[in-house]
């Protein structure tokens, strides 16, 4: 008798399941987009599931993970030292931003601080890793409206700062230099001048961009009141970095906790802008380019005299204990959370990345956009895929 | 006097005729687009974004262009598994089809015509919508969302841009009276700016708005930047033509390039005085406006004409960003089809009064 019951049941669940299935299959309007994981403006492996309405998008959502490596884990079987080896692989473009937090919180935890010429030259690289990061936004974000020209200056302009970090630590992409107590070596013979050239390039670059980009009317009609974000709900996301402040929140963490860094020596402003749409974010990071010049050019005048390593015992042993740091990076606010239990290798480390709280407005901000419209966001809101995944 | 060039209206046979003329199709097409892909998509674009462009195959790079399309005659011929195979196979051939028949009714010198046709230009700008079909049904056929909205993007955006080009070209064939290509040559040459004849009378001194209309809606109809909503690399991967590969690829790219070059020669034909040179010319070489050696001179003088134009065109396709679908419909029917409404007006008005 219940056995009857039971597949009438059935039968009545697959005729209702099949019927669902009809429904779904003659629905004339919407049509499921797949953008991505392998798509030019998803710079990455980025998937973003769009229900459209003609061009319309009616739900968007992203889907991530596509290059998730497991940093996390990872980094509970290697040593201290070892860890920033892969940490300078989240986000790709910033390479040694990425390892700034993280030894910071481990020196928390050790007690110890880096003689002030470190933390100095530490702060004049984490400049110079936003500085080769950000111009490559600038550049791309012309390319994913559809202007090819600018990336290619970004890509010759950024070389001239590459090519600095190189000849200071060795690696031009993934520089390994930070080192818990101080830094690996000393700035080489001619860098500062060196630098301060390279720099001047970076200013003509951005005046060129603003006449390029900014000024471009096309430009302005694509992006302006395209993916606004109200302050309010910028902050309820998490957002974080230039597109929190694009929204009109003054808040860099830099500014207001600079403690283990240089920022408090020098004259330099947080740039906002009112609007929160895509051009605000644009103008946003492009203005805290120069003045990341700027912050590069005073402290390139003022690097104090000292040692550059504290005394740091030969075998990094981290006591026992917690820390949590946080550090304003090209993306926004990226943290380590180190939990250590004295042994040689941290016991878990929590990364939080900028780009991965800043993707989780996506949804929200995608509802009702036109595809071409996706993109711009998407551009504007400018995520990492190493960042977003680790 | 033996004339070098006579045989250009020598008494062949009709099969020894329609060969030649299939051949100088065939050339006036193909190396004009091999000449500006190397010279301008090659070689400035690269220069204007500080690289150097291909270096390797020739001198300079040269031999480029016959590496590409070697590499996408060995490349594998795929068919998508859900695509309407006729459709997808023919669509590239459809939009072949419009560049060469545009090109038929340019001229290139007194004689040096394929068909001379009474309504040549009606004729140009009518076959020149027939790739709009093409691109439809590579959208269609393709069974890809990308493609399908690529395709649809095209079709609206290939039909709001034909108005004006149209209507901007209309402007032209009020003041020159006539609708034969070759007749509106001769009357460039023999027009007057202010009882001046040395530089004849070329219409982009007169028709300067309709020139300039001409040369948006030619942009917006190869689908180059700010236009290339319908191919938009970075949203719809390459639009209509995503899922082409290998020759039929080649066709789609030699199509939109050999299309830049006829609608230059045209715009060369229209705006430019066509293949005269300026008439002042003709005084110091003591030669009248039909002298036969112009049938040679002729396409030399259109090459470097419609070189000058497809410069722009590539200028503008490597400084602009794109429009939105929206921005560029509302810019067509808004802002061109009226202003050259208005220049057809003027023109009108000028051509009766005065």
């Amino acid at each position: 008798m219940t056995a009857i019951s039971d597949r009438r049941q059935l039968a009545y669940i697959a005729a209702q399941a099949a019927d669902a299935r009809v429904n779904v299959e003659l629905e004339a309007e919407g049509m499921t987009l797949n953008i991505g994981p392998q798509h030019p403006a998803t710079h990455g492996t980025l998937r973003i599931v769009a229900r459209l309405d003609g061009e319309q998008v009616v739900e968007a959502n992203p889907v991530m993970g596509y290059m998730h490596r497991g940093y996390e884990k990872l980094a509970e079987v290697r040593t201290y030292p070892q860890v920033t080896a892969l940490i300078n692989r989240i986000d790709w473009l910033g390479s040694f931003a990425n390892e700034v937090p993280f030894i910071l919180a481990c020196e928390q935890l050790m007690g110890i601080e880096a003689p002030p010429r470190a933390q100095h030259i530490r702060t004049i690289l984490f400049e110079m890793a936003r500085i080769a990061n950000i111009t490559l936004f600038l550049g791309d974000m012309g390319v994913q409206l559809g202007a090819v020209t600018p990336i290619f200056y970004a890509f010759r302009d950024r070389e001239h700062i590459l090519n600095q970090i190189e000849s200071a630590t060795g690696g031009r992409f993934h520089p390994n230099f930070d080192r818990i107590g101080g830094l690996k070596d000393d700035l080489p013979a001619g860098w500062i001048e060196e630098t301060k050239r390279s720099l001047r390039e970076i200013h003509k670059f951005c005046d060129q961009m603003d006449d390029l980009i900014i000024g471009n009317e096309i430009f302005q009609a694509r992006t302006r009141n395209i993916g606004v974000i109200p302050p309010d709900v910028a902050l309820s996301y998490g957002l974080s970095g230039p597109n929190l402040r694009a929204s009109g929140v003054d808040w860099d963490l830099r500014r207001d906790s600079p403690a283990g860094l240089a920022y408090d020596q020098v004259d330099w402003r947080v740039w906002t802008h009112p609007d929160g749409d895509s051009f605000a974010r644009y103008w946003v990071r492009l203005q805290e380019t120069r003045e990341s010049c700027k912050i590069v050019e005073q402290l390139l005048d003022s690097i104090p005299a000292g040692p550059i390593m504290a005394k740091v015992p030969r075998i990094i042993k981290v006591p026992e204990g917690e820390a949590f740091v946080e550090t304003e990076n090209p993306l926004g606010v990226m943290g380590y959370y180190v939990v250590s239990q004295g042994g040689l290798e941290p016991f878990r480390v929590k990364i939080r990345s900028a780009s991965f709280s800043n993707m989780s407005i996506s949804p929200w901000l995608l509802k009702g956009a036109y595809v071409p419209d996706v993109i711009t966001i998407l551009a504007s809101l400018y995520f990492i895929l190493g960042d977003i995944d680790r | 006097m033996m004339l070098a060039v006579e045989w250009f209206w020598l008494d062949w046979p009709w099969w020894a005729d329609t060969v030649v003329r299939l051949i100088f199709a065939i050339v006036v097409v193909l190396l004009p687009a091999g000449v500006t892909v190397y010279l301008y998509l090659f070689k400035m674009v690269s220069f204007m974004q500080s690289r150097l462009g291909p270096m390797e195959a020739g001198p300079y790079g040269s031999m480029q262009l016959l590496a590409e399309v070697g590499k996408n005659l060995q490349k594998e011929d795929i068919f998508p598994a859900k695509a309407d195979r006729r459709v997808f196979a023919l669509a590239p051939y459809v939009v072949l089809l419009s560049t060469f028949l545009l090109a038929v009714v340019i001229p290139f010198g007194p004689q040096a015509t394929f068909i001379n046709l009474d309504t040549g230009v009606f004729f140009a700008l009518a076959v020149s919508s027939v790739s709009v079909v093409g691109v439809i049904m590579a959208g269609w056929a393709s069974a890809s969302k990308y493609s399908l909205l690529g395709g649809l993007r095209a079709a609206g955006q290939l039909i709001a841009y034909e108005l004006p080009l149209i209507l901007a070209v209309v402007g032209v064939v009020i003041q020159a009276g006539t609708l034969n290509l070759q007749g509106i040559v001769t009357a460039q040459t023999e027009g007057e700016i202010f009882g001046f004849g040395g530089l004849g009378n070329p219409y982009f001194f007169t028709q300067f708005i309709g020139f300039f209309i001409f040369l948006v809606a030619v942009q917006a109809e190869l689908t180059q930047v700010p236009f290339d909503m319908p191919i938009a690399e970075s949203e719809l991967v390459s639009g209509y033509m995503t899922e082409y590969s290998g020759f039929r690829f080649l066709m789609f790219f030699i199509g939109e390039f050999a299309t830049a070059n006829i609608f230059a020669f045209l715009g060369a034909t229209l705006f430019l005085g066509g293949w005269q040179v300026p008439p002042f010319v003709h005084d110091l070489l003591g030669v009248d406006a039909n002298w036969q050696y112009f049938n040679l001179i002729g396409p030399g003088v259109m090459l470097a004409k419609m070189l000058l134009l497809t410069f722009v065109v590539y200028w503008v396709r490597f400084t602009f960003p794109r429009f939105r679908e929206d921005q560029l419909q509302k810019f067509a029917w808004k802002f061109l089809i009226p202003l050259s409404l208005l220049n057809i007006a003027v023109t009108g008005a000028f051509k009766v009064w005065l």
